[in-house]
């Protein structure tokens, strides 16, 4: 095998691991804010809830989790697994554990905000959805901001994680590659990729949080 | 006409009682002053009379109309529609200002008359721009909060709460958190208010102003008033607790 061929059986696995990355954020991002809500409901029960399903997703490895969301139904239901389910598995796992992060980062920047914030917009008439969306929430993304992109960053060197489920991402493929060639190249390929994913993630949150520098 | 009516309110926290049985009136046009020491319980009053706390017995109405009464020794609150309606009665200006410092100053003042009183965008604006003017604001319009001394905060917040043409307006310590020499800023606007026969409620930690503007000073002490009446009446009263207080201010 030469080296285009190489790159280019690793480009096809670079597009997964983008996929991964971007749809863990597309469904875990919204489902993070629920389970926040959850988290500080009124409801004694929605919010045990909340934080025991918090408590399992960041007490337990995130391959494991993969494993249980692909196994889990053939296990539980005795339903047949497709192949093409793998990839599918990938995204649900990886969304409701990184929903269980970003849940407790809404949290910390929701608790965070001062309750004059609230009391204010109560006095002028807000009701209770649009004091969130429209005067809290905008507010605490900018508070937040730092610490998501700690875990965007933990996001991208995750996505490898979908070797497990033998899903064809970067990682998957640049083993398979130095298996079979006795080649490091594809792990130097591979770790290149990383760094520079992220570098892109850093400058781009970077970016924002500077957007969002025009009040304090 | 009676603009806020509070009757026997009672409230307490945990154990401590904060107000013992306050009754007060504020008639349209009056300005009422709400002086005292520090957890004499005049901020949980008006906390009360802004419902950001409930009372626990008593009766409040506003223009005439019931949001909280009695009923076996308990304050029963009429319904969550019928109360909201009635908070756009009042507006009340914060210690803390409590601008929303993700909106521009104009913003601030235009956009609850406009996505909570869905005002016209055209009328809205003009009168934003004449309450800014008034509050010496006019260059300040898209400015952020944080740009801005803690006096014009102050006056944004004032014009703000104005910008919902409120019947009543609040004002829990406004100048507390200012700089003395920022004060007088503040105090001149409210003392313009008065002129204009603004229906006002300040507790307020300065005598004098209190002396100069209000038509009403009530003394609180203990979760009672101490004494009510006119500046004159309170300022030459023989109140022993009153005169104590007073003469904390004059050394």
């Amino acid at each position: 095998m030469n080296l285009m061929t190489m790159l280019q059986q690793l480009t096809g696995g670079m597009l997964v691991s983008i996929e991964i990355f971007v749809s863990t954020l597309i469904f875990s991002l919204p489902l993070g804010l629920l389970i926040c809500f959850g988290r500080m409901s009124k409801n004694v029960v929605l919010r045990n809830i909340a934080a025991v399903y918090i408590s399992i997703m960041r007490g337990t490895p995130l391959m494991l989790q993969l494993m249980v969301v692909y196994f889990g139904p053939y296990f539980l239901f005795k339903i047949r697994i497709a192949p093409a389910y793998s990839f599918i598995a990938v995204l649900i796992g990886f969304a409701l554990n990184y929903a269980a992060y970003f849940a407790e980062i809404y949290r910390g920047g929701i608790e965070s905000m001062p309750t004059g914030q609230y009391e204010a917009a109560k006095l002028l008439g807000y009701n209770k959805f649009q004091t969130f969306f429209h005067i809290i929430l905008p507010q605490v993304i900018k508070r937040i901001l730092p610490s998501l992109t700690n875990e965007v960053i933990t996001l991208v060197k995750d996505t490898s994680l979908a070797f497990v489920l033998a899903v064809a991402e970067m990682f998957t493929i640049a083993k398979q590659i130095a298996s079979s060639q006795t080649t490091m190249i594809p792990f130097i390929a591979a770790g290149i990729f990383y760094y520079v994913f992220n570098l892109l993630v850093a400058v781009i949150m970077n970016n924002v949080e500077k957007k969002l520098n025009y009040y304090k | 006409m009676k603009l806020l009516e509070m009757k026997h309110i009672k409230k307490q926290f945990e154990n401590l009682e904060v107000l013992k049985d306050i009754s007060l009136t504020v008639e349209q046009g009056e300005v009422l002053a709400i002086i005292g020491p520090s957890g004499s319980g005049k901020s949980t009053l008006l906390r009360c009379a802004t419902m950001l706390e409930t009372i626990d017995d008593g009766e409040l109405l506003y223009l005439g109309e019931k949001a909280a009464f009695s009923e076996n020794g308990h304050a029963v609150y009429v319904k969550n529609t019928e109360l909201k309606r009635m908070q756009g009665n009042y507006g009340l200006v914060f210690q803390n200002f409590n601008l929303f410092p993700h909106f521009s100053v104009m913003k601030n003042i235009i956009d609850a008359p406009l996505r909570v009183q869905k005002r016209e965008k055209e009328e809205v604006l003009k009168h934003a721009q004449e309450l800014l003017k008034k509050m010496g604001l006019e260059e300040k319009e898209n400015a952020y909060p944080y740009q801005l001394s803690g006096g014009q905060q102050q006056r944004v917040s004032i014009a703000r709460a104005l910008a919902m043409k409120p019947k009543i307006l609040f004002f829990d310590e406004p100048t507390s958190a200012l700089d003395p020499e920022l004060t007088g800023e503040i105090l001149k606007v409210i003392k313009n208010l008065a002129a204009e026969h603004m229906t006002m409620v300040i507790v307020t930690h300065e005598m004098n102003f209190a002396r100069n503007v209000a038509d009403h000073i009530i003394f609180m002490d203990q979760g009672v008033i101490a004494q009510q009446g006119t500046p004159d009446e309170l300022f030459n009263s023989n109140n022993p607790r009153m005169r104590e207080f007073l003469g904390k201010f004059d050394s």
